[in-house]
């Protein structure tokens, strides 16, 4: 058995009285899609936050490639290869697409204390930015400044911002919200082709992406993993139908 | 943010690049000739109050480089063109008059101090940043006027200007003139080869978002220091020029009120823009000089002036210039 | 012995002063988000009002309460006129816009009350000292100026916490989408608070009148220092202005007093000469500088803004 790639290890985050994270426990094995579900407020946006490095948890810890990365700034993590994309897209949005991936390729080549060259001309930054646009199919709008493009554009900028950064592990955090029917299914499709290619942890609110996608599923309520396996015993797990059962009308809320 | 930043090259509409650099190409050209009409008419004014105009307009440029690209409004700047301006003068007092030895000594204490300011300000944003930067900058100004030994409140005579052996002789008022200009000219293209280098690449996109600068990868703290340090060596230089223009520095050369107008030059003219800070202390300091003609309390003007560009004029006069292309 | 429990007492007073500003100024940015630059020329105009309605009417008093209502007064006119166009700007355009109104303060008290400054003479009664502890005389006035300002920001605090418009200022820094959801008048919130802001720095600058200066500029040099009280106390919070100022105020006030002599225990004479005064005046500086690298949101941060 291969370690784990992501090991997370009783993660506890409490906000002044409200507990987000409670005593989280994770392993994601190389290679894996795993999906982390939830209804409202349970604690998945603090997980991305825990695993990114923009929070520090009270206890616990998160190792990622048998590396301990719990007090590790969020730079750092990405430079060992964890990426992140954000739930409400955070984009440079004065820049056009291929400048916002061009960055995110800058930062993986070598330092940037380069003062003189033409960094908007390195093809060495261009041609992997070109890639990752066409891996999630917005090469053609690669010169369109991004407060230009529609939200659905966005998010999949954010996964190419991601995979510009040639990570060993994605962390999606709900990539498709706010996304209509057609645009799900293109991001779908995308996530797909990634599936296999590298290890994805994804939040995600959209039901049938998950078990269209996932290896494994983690359910998070109020903070605390109430179930984790395979999709088919999650669907049908007592406990998860529970929590789930009062969401079944507020579903779409997103 | 209100910046109006260089386009990339592939975007620019033409008639707007045509507008802007006729008006570029005309000013500099003005400035370039300025000498033969002072040589011609024998006002010798003129030249003074550009050289005056080129000085500040390097600090400006200094001044963008951290605000308009950068995204950190410092409201300490003019500390140093006080810092570079002392070194001229104390090095002049205690018998150094080369100028080999007191401007590097200017960039390279501007650039250290620089470092110590930013080092501890830049862990900040937004408001506080504004408020630590001008709190050391009036605190630098305190420790000057407390220095009696080089004038205190009164300031200090530079009795010399800087010596360069035989090479350049800034007694010359022309010679002067076109040093600063050729300074101004340096400041700029250096400024715009640093833009778009990697370097300029991350502290422009740290202040379109530097949240997800970290989340990429960049350890943006260090970068924006760097940038911190560049730009205040580069507003000593300035400083030392001015200490020359004027054989004369005083303290309040560094009061906050200074630094307010550097900001007030930059935002004139357009942030993150390459000639924006010329055109702004141009405008700046020829509505100052017109003001004073005018009336004996020309703040009373310039005052509301402000304000109103304030609460209007969105990215300065190039914003007005580029105003009929808004959609 | 004696003159540093007096010079502590100056502290003091200087802090209590230092705190109204600060809460002002820290009311503005935590309800309205708003840099105001201009804040220390509604402490001059205090000063200034003052010393005009001294001469009219011939009492401290009178001068006192009608300078403090005049600064009300043109806090609020300040407001509705000029300031309340800068709200959800960005904070360069406050910076902008509120030096140019300092530019133009400084002009018009120029071009009213002629550039020399002027006098607030002190009530005849506060002239003398008065012994607080056997062996210590202490000027009447000074303890005024500090009971005065406790009193006021006693007051200040019994406003923010007890009363119903206190509690809509405290919602309304928490959230002012909701406050002004909730039918309240956000604009008139506005322009009270504004006022407030001014009628604290008014009052402070004619407090501080009879023994420090009535000039044009002088807003400038305590505003700074109340820049310093936040960023110390943390911006926002009321308390941390109030611990804040009295740190900051006492720490001044006796590296003003005891350095220089100090440093002559430890440096040369001529040395001490010239960094004396100097370093002095940076004492609150060192401390700020200090206060950034342990705890850079400050002492007593209140909710982020």
């Amino acid at each position: 058995m291969t370690s784990p790639l992501l090991q997370i290890d009783r993660l506890t985050k409490r906000f002044g009285g409200v507990v987000a994270a409670d005593a989280i426990t994770l392993d994601i094995p190389p290679g894996e899609f795993h999906a982390v579900i939830g209804p409202n407020g349970a604690g998945k946006t603090t997980l991305v936050s825990l695993l990114a490095g923009e929070v520090a948890p009270q206890e616990g810890t998160i190792r990622f490639e048998r590396s301990d990365i719990t007090r590790l700034p969020v730079y750092r993590r990405s430079r060992l290869g964890l990426a992140r994309s954000f739930q409400i897209s955070s984009l440079f949005s004065d820049f056009t697409a291929i400048e916002n991936v061009a960055l995110a390729t800058q930062a993986h080549r070598g330092h940037s204390f380069r003062f003189w060259r033409d960094a908007r001309r390195e093809a060495a930054l261009r041609k992997p930015a070109r890639a990752a646009l066409a891996r999630v199919g917005l090469a053609a709008r690669a010169h369109v400044r991004v407060d230009r493009m529609s939200h659905g554009e966005h998010r999949q900028l954010e996964i190419a911002m991601a995979l510009a950064t040639t990570p060993r592990m994605l962390l999606l955090d709900e990539p498709m919200a706010g996304m209509g029917p057609e645009e799900s299914v293109q991001m779908v499709a995308t996530l797909r082709q990634l599936k296999g290619a590298m290890t994805i942890l994804l939040i995600e609110h959209d039901m049938d992406a998950v078990f269209a996608l996932a290896d494994r599923i983690t359910v998070l309520v109020y903070g605390r993993v109430i179930a984790s396996g395979r999709p088919a015993e999650i669907k049908a797990d007592a406990a998860v139908r529970q929590a789930y059962l009062g969401e079944k009308e507020s579903s779409g809320h997103e | 943010m209100t910046a109006s930043f260089d386009p990339p090259l592939e975007h620019a509409p033409a008639s707007r690049l045509n507008g802007r650099t006729a008006f570029i190409v005309a000013m500099l050209a003005i400035l370039a000739l300025l000498p033969v009409y002072t040589t011609l008419t024998g006002d010798s004014f003129v030249m003074t109050l550009f050289s005056r105009v080129l000085i500040l307009a390097i600090g400006a440029v200094s001044l963008n480089l951290i605000m308009g690209y950068g995204g950190m409004v410092s409201f300490g700047h003019a500390a140093y063109l006080g810092i570079g301006g002392y070194a001229v003068g104390i090095l002049a007092k205690e018998g150094i008059g080369s100028g080999f030895v007191q401007w590097p000594v200017a960039i390279a204490v501007s650039a250290l101090y620089a470092l110590v300011v930013g080092a501890l300000s830049l862990r900040t944003r937004g408001v506080y940043f504004i408020m630590i930067t001008l709190a050391f900058a009036q605190m630098i100004y305190y420790v000057v006027i407390g220095l009696e030994r080089y004038g205190g409140d009164d300031g200090l005579t530079i009795y010399q200007r800087s010596r360069f052996g035989g090479f350049i002789d800034l007694n010359n008022k022309t010679v002067f003139y076109y040093l600063c200009f050729v300074l101004l000219m340096a400041s700029i293209y250096l400024v715009s080869r640093l833009v778009n280098s990697r370097f300029g690449l991350v502290i422009r996109g740290t202040r379109s978002n530097e949240r997800r600068m970290r989340a990429i990868g960049f350890p943006t703290f260090r970068y924006k220091l760097v940038c911190f340090v560049i730009a205040g060596a580069l507003c000593g230089l300035a400083g030392a020029l001015l200490a020359n223009h004027t054989s004369f520095i005083s303290p309040a050369l560094m009061h906050w009120t200074r630094s307010g107008d550097l900001i007030v030059m930059v935002v004139l003219g357009g942030l993150g823009s390459l000639f924006g800070p010329l055109i702004g202390t141009v405008a700046f300091l020829l509505l100052e000089e017109a003001l004073s003609r005018v009336t004996e309390y020309p703040d009373m003007i310039l005052g509301p002036v402000l304000l109103l560009v304030a609460i209007y004029l969105h990215g300065g006069i190039e914003g007005l210039l580029q105003w009929r292309r808004h959609d | 012995m004696l003159y540093f429990i007096e010079q502590c007492l100056n502290g003091v007073q200087l802090g209590m002063l230092l705190f109204l500003l600060a809460a002002g100024l820290t009311l503005v940015f935590g309800i309205m988000d708003l840099v105001n630059l201009a804040h220390g020329s509604l402490y001059m105009l205090g000063a200034y009002f003052a010393a005009t309605f001294a001469i009219l009417t011939g009492s401290f008093v009178a001068a006192l309460v009608l300078a403090v209502s005049a600064s009300l007064l043109a806090g609020m006119v300040l407001e509705i006129v000029a300031v309340r166009r800068l709200y959800g700007r960005n904070h360069l355009d406050h910076v902008l816009g509120t030096f140019g109104l300092l530019l133009f303060f400084n002009e018009l008290v120029r071009l009213i009350w002629g550039p020399a400054g002027m006098t607030l003479p002190l009530p005849q009664q506060m002239l003398s000292g008065v012994e607080i502890i056997p062996g210590i005389y202490y000027p009447v006035y000074r303890l005024v100026i500090i009971f005065a300002t406790v009193a006021v920001a006693a007051l200040l605090y019994l406003v923010v916490m007890r009363t119903r418009i206190g509690m809509l200022i405290r919602a309304g820094a928490a959230n002012r989408e909701m406050v002004a959801a909730l039918g309240v008048n956000i604009n008139l919130l506005y322009t009270l608070v504004f006022g407030l802001g001014a009628a604290l720095a008014g009052f402070a600058g004619v407090m501080q009148a009879p023994i420090l200066t009535v000039q044009i500029g002088m807003g400038e040099n305590i505003l700074i220092l109340a820049f310093v009280v936040i960023i110390i106390g943390g911006i926002g919070s009321i308390r941390g202005a109030f611990v804040a100022s009295l740190i900051v105020g006492l720490i001044d006030t006796l590296g003003r007093a005891f350095l220089p002599d100090m440093l002559h225990l430890a440096l040369s004479t001529n040395a001490a000469a010239t960094l004396g005064p100097a370093l002095s005046s940076m004492s609150i500086y060192v401390l700020m500088a200090a206060v950034l690298i342990f705890r850079p949101e400050g002492l007593f941060p209140a909710a982020s803004r």
